[in-house]
């Protein structure tokens, strides 16, 4: 299996400390969350992030981040990439993240650049469903 | 890491060579060694290389009971299952174009199966039952009048279910269709006695059985005789059947790894069991852990095992220092789930969760107690990440939610 050493590394330290690599649940009813959730078990992955926000000006900023990955290695390490993305983000800056980030980080093989798709997917979804609320 | 420190699990993929198969090859390359050409009549040195692939052939036959005479060396289990499947295919297609294989046969038989669909042969694929065996029955309800030949594995290689060759066998017979199996995963594990058994031609690997990588055999029976039209021409070796010189380091391996396997058999098979016996106690305390292929008809040193709730690459990624695979290692650099377990009716995500342990000749206790820790540490760790898990704990029933497919 070709995966580059960051990968690994994600992987690695989110499965032995997950608490400081943000896994984990957010109540989704909570007002100030927001939670995206993609992906199919057939199709071998499913990622849930949340995010918590508050407002600050005319925007809202990300302050938290929780997720949850079924998937593969690399699915993981992405949702674990995007996830240190977003923290301090305002929400318009969250949206501009694009998924070549995501494999620019971790350096993912061709085959694998669909777990960076479903990343920025479920950060679009948790926004949308943040924004729903307010 | 080295790789010692990474404790061995896929025995069902690869063996490494016994010692003592590795030194005997030794004695037949250098320029001490007998390195001379099996194919030279002339001198002493292709008679000393003769006289070795005749003794390795009788180590080969003698583990099957079969005639030696009935063997032919190939480069492994991939070239002898091309060999029987197309060479029968090609030599008695004026007699019909119907062939029977399954769903869950090793690539090495699919494949040469669906490039003699491209020749006009029809070929007919097999859903295993459940458990993972191909029944006789099956294989009576798709024969035709215009079958020719009937390819069915011995041990599936990523289950260890084992298929009835006597009740297949009887039917082909019956048929007048040839019957060829893929024992690639058989030889040293179970008796095979060919001399009773109803079977046409039968494909071997070394490197299943502690011998080197790069030579097999197939057996051609005799009486009722066989004919095969060969894929490789070039000096008429193997009586015409596969041309090249023979590689006598390789076939000697292969000739001492089976000596050893007939002699070691039983000895193995009860180390073995006790540990297919230990692991799957344990394993099966993990909750939500299922076994793939039916417990009762399987070999005990393959056990393939579904964690539901956790994905099967980023479980084997997780047992870093345990050397596992999904499957066949052949398709792990696929996205696909394994095509063995779906066509077990298994569903896709029980398909994508699914590990093989294998163990063998040099498995130690340490290794099964070592291993059953880390697994159980790393199964909980993944559950802890799975949002899957998560909604399992919520009582949600993951059947009834709308995914979000992209």
């Amino acid at each position: 299996m070709a995966y580059s050493k960051k990968v690994v590394d994600k992987f690695e330290n989110t499965l032995e400390n997950p608490q400081a690599f943000n896994v984990g649940r957010f109540d989704p009813k909570e007002e100030n969350v927001g939670t995206g959730m993609v992906g199919a078990p057939a199709c071998g992955d499913v990622m849930k992030l949340q995010i918590k926000c508050e407002p600050k000006g005319n925007t809202h900023i990300i302050k938290d981040v929780k997720f949850k990955t079924y998937g593969c290695g690399s699915a993981i390490a992405s949702s674990s990439e995007l996830v240190e993305m977003l923290i301090g983000k305002t929400l318009e800056e969250a949206k501009e993240i694009k998924n070549k980030e995501i494999v620019d980080a971790l350096e993912l093989p061709p085959i694998k650049i669909h777990c960076s798709v479903l990343a920025e997917d479920s950060i679009k979804q948790a926004i949308e469903d943040y924004e729903s609320k307010q | 890491m080295s790789t010692q420190s990474t404790i061995y699990l896929d025995y069902a993929s690869t063996t490494p060579v016994d010692p003592r198969v590795a030194s005997k090859m030794m004695q037949y390359l250098t320029p001490d060694g007998e390195f001379g050409n099996p194919a030279s009549r002339s001198h002493r040195y292709g008679w000393k290389a003769d006289d070795a692939v005749e003794e390795a052939r009788s180590h080969v036959a003698n583990l099957v009971n079969c005639d030696p005479r009935e063997i032919v060396w190939t480069s492994g289990a991939t070239e002898a299952d091309n060999l029987a499947i197309k060479g029968v295919a090609r030599f008695y297609k004026s007699k019909g174009n119907h062939i029977i294989t399954s769903k869950i046969e090793h690539k090495a038989v699919l494949d040469p199966c669906r490039q003699l669909e491209r020749e006009g042969f029809e070929v007919t694929y097999l859903d295993p039952n459940e458990g993972g065996v191909i029944t006789a029955e099956a294989i009576k309800n798709a024969m035709q009048e215009n079958t020719i030949l009937v390819s069915i594995m011995h041990i599936n290689n990523e289950l260890g279910t084992l298929n009835n060759l006597e009740e297949i066998g009887n039917i082909t017979r019956e048929a007048g269709a040839f019957f060829h199996v893929d024992a690639a995963q058989s030889t040293g594990k179970v008796d095979i006695d060919l001399s009773k058994l109803p079977v046409d031609l039968m494909s071997f690997s070394a490197h299943k059985t502690y011998g080197p990588k790069g030579i097999g055999a197939l057996f051609v029976r005799r009486k009722p005789r066989v004919r095969i039209e060969a894929l490789i021409h070039g000096g008429g070796h193997e009586r015409g059947m596969r041309s090249g010189t023979l590689p006598t380091h390789q076939i000697v391996g292969m000739g001492e790894a089976f000596k050893i396997a007939k002699e070691e058999m039983e000895s193995d098979h009860l180390k073995i069991k006790t540990y297919h016996e230990q692991f799957l106690k344990e394993a099966m305390k993990i909750e939500h852990a299922y076994i793939n292929g039916d417990l009762d008809n399987k070999v005990p040193n393959i056990l393939n095992i579904s964690f539901n709730f956790v994905e099967g690459e980023s479980l084997i990624m997780g047992l870093k220092d345990i050397a596992v695979s999904s499957g066949s290692a052949c398709t792990s650099a696929s996205l696909e789930p394994s095509y063995v377990l779906r066509a077990l009716g298994r569903k896709d995500e029980l398909a994508h969760s699914s590990i093989r342990f294998s163990f063998g000749r040099f498995t130690s206790d340490e290794d099964i107690k070592n291993t059953l820790s880390i697994l159980n540490k790393v199964v909980d760790r993944l559950r802890e990440l799975s949002p899957l898990w998560e909604m399992h704990l919520d009582g949600i029933d993951l059947d009834t939610v709308k995914w979000n497919t992209h």
